[in-house]
């Protein structure tokens, strides 16, 4: 009996190991900025470029920053969703315009709706490596107090907005 | 007829030829614009890659830094780089790094709690294979023990022999 026990329980345990390793997913790299501080940056402003926005103009209020850019596909998958809840008006979301052109993004913006407060241009991507930044697009959640309270890699989906972003927005609200 | 097609044979040929001196002088500019960085200081290039080897690219995540030609890992040669301009050391340049993707640009993992299982992981398998098998091979000797030869069958084997002596 034993015999056949020894393997048996072997097997199981190799399939259970294999089938948490198939289920993770690798791009979701943890980011050690969250509870942290935001980096805080000065950036021009995509509209225009002569006004600097600062991050430290947020404190004292929730907001979600977006990372995006027009050469990013993903981007244009989420997009309609955070235009949707910019009208909703739940949480100001700032766009971190990453590694653009300035044209093309202007033009991006006219085609698929702006959902931004402000759009910065981060056109260096030198910001973009303060925020851990690595694959276009990513959405932070930022507090009152200006910390990083949640990341998010790659599109939003409703299922994300519903299940953690928004009931941490209300709950950061207060 | 004929004629006409040759001709616009020609006209193709030409036009490709321009096609493909503008490129030439275009990829020409583009590596003009890359080379001087190299050239600058090699031996900075050469510490910078050194430490890049070490460092995994999180978009082509089975590349290191050094090696990845992807715009991400461009941008991080570049701010290794400038860093190491700065005077910068490699451990702060790493600590940087780390604040901001993680202990997952590491190649070589620190130790921690919570990588125990993946430093301690395999010698804990392995002393664990140890005890099983010490544990079966004692559990087998019993075993053998146990279905050794009764007395009669001894003296069944011992007069075999001796018949077999004979012969």
């Amino acid at each position: 009996m034993t015999r056949f026990l020894m393997p048996l329980a072997i097997f199981i345990v190799v399939v259970v190991f294999l089938g948490i390793g198939l289920t993770l997913n690798p791009r979701q790299v943890p980011s050690p900025l969250v509870d942290k501080p935001a980096p805080v940056f000065q950036l021009q402003q995509l509209h225009d470029n002569e006004k600097v926005f600062s991050s430290k103009d947020n404190i004292g209020k929730v907001w979600m920053l977006n990372v995006w850019a027009s050469w990013c596909v993903a981007c244009r998958d989420e997009h309609p969703l955070l235009v949707e809840l910019s009208r909703l008006g739940i949480v100001p979301i700032f766009g971190l315009n990453y590694k653009d052109q300035r044209d093309t993004a202007l033009q991006w913006l006219k085609q698929f709706g702006d959902p931004y407060v402000i759009s910065i241009a981060d056109t260096d991507g030198r910001v973009g490596i303060n925020y851990g930044v690595y694959g276009v697009p990513e959405t932070y959640v930022i507090d009152k107090e200006g910390i990083i309270r949640y990341k998010h890699i790659g599109p939003v989906t409703v299922k994300s907005l519903e299940d953690k972003i928004l009931p941490l927005i209300n709950e950061l609200k207060g | 007829m004929t004629n006409n097609l040759a001709r616009l044979q020609l006209v193709i040929i030409g036009r490709l030829c321009v096609l493909a001196m503008v490129l030439a002088t275009f990829s020409w500019t583009c590596l003009a614009n890359e080379a001087p960085l190299v050239a600058e200081d090699p031996a900075l290039e050469k510490r910078m890659l050194n430490l890049a080897e070490n460092l995994r690219c999180l978009v082509c995540q089975n590349e290191s830094l050094a090696g990845s030609r992807a715009d991400f890992a461009n941008d991080l040669r570049r701010e290794i780089r400038e860093q190491m301009q700065a005077n910068k050391s490699d451990d702060e340049i790493i600590d940087f790094l780390v604040a901001r993707y993680g202990d997952f640009v590491l190649y070589d993992p620190p130790l921690k709690p919570t990588t125990w299982l993946l430093w301690f992981g395999p010698l804990v398998f392995f002393l664990g294979g140890v005890a099983t098998l010490t544990f079966y091979l004692r559990h087998r000797r019993t075993q053998l023990e146990e279905s050794s030869l009764t007395e009669h069958q001894r003296k069944q084997i011992e007069s075999l022999m001796k018949a077999a002596d004979k012969d």
